[in-house]
């Protein structure tokens, strides 16, 4: 079994931090990850992303033409992926920034305000953590317990005193989507 | 120890400096900086000698004044940098002292891009400078292996007394994996008895690549030649997956080697007889070992990042008798396992049908 999840936005929105997270909670799980970012000359406020994949068997090719989840922090990427999941996959969207044309109806999709979720549980920095609680919510690739571990885990020492606001801004985002799925 | 999540670039520095290297010399160049940031922290750390040069020619030539005085020594670079060290390169295979060069490739030619590329492959193993050498080049496909490729250059470099690349595309160098680091060898090492060390109750050393007469310089070359061979007696690596009975077998290193290997096994899960030949040095080149899957098997695609340097040498090996096709993409583009699964299944039809 072997999850491709695509994370995108603006350098600056915490896509490929978002990203090594999962792929620490992966790898402290005995899961096989690897995780790459598009690199090029592009920093704060340009576009970044960054493909993870989660399995149980070694990694073959490090990217994906069509991934299995995309969480899409910004307009430009959500034009971008949004096409790409794979029939039957996952797209978490940050509402906050982003307008959602055309659904497909052969995916399932997740509109969260991430900015908001961030701003109010944390700082709005934190969005990162609201799109990933908001797949988590969705998707059984890893329990959220194993990404509140890698948190605890991986948060590099000088950004610890964050722990406490990450945490409660992946629980918003996993509630929001949770909330999301309930009936209407 | 245990693994971490390390990234390509920061483990071949770490690698580096765990076998024991002792000075870097180097200059920036996308997408291989982060190497050259790891060492210039902890290799000051350490007391160990970081230097970045004003050039990739000043870098390799320090490389070289550090392999005469017998110190473990290293740079990297990517490949337009690579193409500027030749020199240096030639004089180090001229003179016999042992270095260990990292090249993250990159799209070319020219300044090219810094996406993902395999372009450098003619470059590094058909000589990488003027003059009758090849480097032993290795080649590694995940970050592990950039670990243990990297501790072994240093250690061929030195039992050779010879040039070892280390060569993965962009992807390898910027992908983080989970992988574990060896110990941390002690320092310092005893100093050859060749080396440059200052000839205090000793006869002078002379380490150099200059012959002013015939007969001096074609005796290095009949040596140099001697050690090549066996080199490619002893050094070849490789790695084989479902060859056994594969009627097609993809042949490819690094990252064009891992996307390969998810083609191949979901074609084995639809029940198709493909398997994956992926050359660990691609200098010396694992010859024999491809001959024989090359003979069992009904054809062989290569698959590489660059517009088929491997596949001269792969056509070389498979002779008249096994048809080779190539699958390729440029200019820093990775080829997708859904292209060479579909290549490949064609490569079966036409078989099917010339049967």
């Amino acid at each position: 079994m072997e999850t491709s999840i695509i994370i995108s936005g603006f350098g600056g929105q915490g896509v490929l931090f978002g990203g090594q997270l999962l792929a620490y909670a992966g790898m402290d799980n005995g899961r096989f990850v690897t995780w790459i970012p598009s690199y090029g000359p592009e920093m704060r406020g340009g576009t970044a992303n960054c493909t993870v994949i989660i399995s149980h068997d070694p990694v073959g090719a490090p990217i994906v033409a069509q991934p299995d989840i995309a969480l899409v922090f910004n307009q430009p990427s959500y034009a971008k992926y949004a096409p790409l999941v794979k029939p039957g996959g996952l797209l978490i969207v940050n509402s906050s920034i982003v307008q959602v044309a055309d659904p497909r109806a052969d995916i399932e999709m997740v509109t969260i305000p991430a900015n908001e979720l961030a701003a109010e549980f944390g700082t709005v920095k934190m969005l990162n953590m609201a799109m990933i609680g908001a797949m988590l919510a969705r998707h059984l690739v890893l329990p959220v317990t194993a990404v509140e571990q890698a948190l605890h885990d991986h948060l590099p020492e000088s950004k610890k005193k964050l722990l406490q606001g990450n945490l409660d801004v992946l629980q918003a985002g996993f509630r929001a989507a949770v909330r999301e799925a309930a009936p209407v | 120890m245990s693994k971490q999540l390390l990234k390509g670039n920061v483990a071949f520095a770490e690698a580096a400096i765990r076998a024991g290297c002792e000075a870097y010399f180097g200059y920036p160049i996308t997408p291989q900086t982060e190497l050259l940031e790891h060492m210039s922290r902890r290799m000051i750390e350490l007391n160990r000698v970081f230097l970045q040069a004003e050039s990739e020619v000043a870098a390799i030539n320090m490389v070289y004044g550090a392999a005469a005085s017998g110190v473990r020594v290293m740079t990297s670079s990517s490949s337009p940098g690579i193409s500027l060290m030749q020199e240096g390169f030639s004089y180090i295979a001229g003179s016999q002292v042992p270095a260990v060069i990292i090249d993250v490739m990159r799209g070319g030619p020219g300044l090219g891009n810094i996406q993902p590329s395999q372009s450098d492959y003619n470059q590094v193993t058909k000589t990488a400078g003027h003059g009758d050498f090849h480097p032993i080049v290795l080649a590694p496909a995940n970050v592990q292996e950039a670990i243990d490729l990297t501790v072994l250059a240093f250690d061929l470099a030195d039992k050779y007394l010879t040039l070892v690349f280390v060569v993965a595309d962009g992807a390898i160098g910027q992908m983080m994996e989970p992988a574990e680091l060896p110990p941390m060898r002690e320092l310092p090492f005893e100093r050859p008895s060749w080396a440059l060390t200052g000839a205090f109750n000793r006869e002078r050393n002379l380490v150099n690549s200059l012959y002013m007469g015939v007969e001096g310089l074609e005796e290095l070359n009949f040596k140099l030649q001697a050690k090549l061979a066996q080199i490619q007696r002893e050094e070849v690596r490789y790695e084989t997956q479902f060859v056994e009975d594969a009627e097609v077998v993809l042949v490819a290193f690094g990252t064009a080697a891992r996307v390969a290997q998810t083609a191949v096994q979901r074609l084995r899960r639809q029940g198709l007889k493909v398997g994956l030949f992926r050359p660990i040095t691609l200098w010396p080149f694992p010859e024999d070992a491809l001959a024989e899957v090359s003979e069992r098997s009904k054809a062989l695609l290569v698959v590489e990042m660059n517009a088929g340097q491997m596949l001269h040498d792969v056509r070389l090996v498979a002779g008249i008798h096994t048809p080779v096709k190539f699958l390729g993409r440029m200019g820093g583009r990775i080829p997708l396992p859904e292209e060479v699964e579909h290549e490949t299944v064609a490569l079966l039809e036409q078989l099917a049908v010339a049967v």
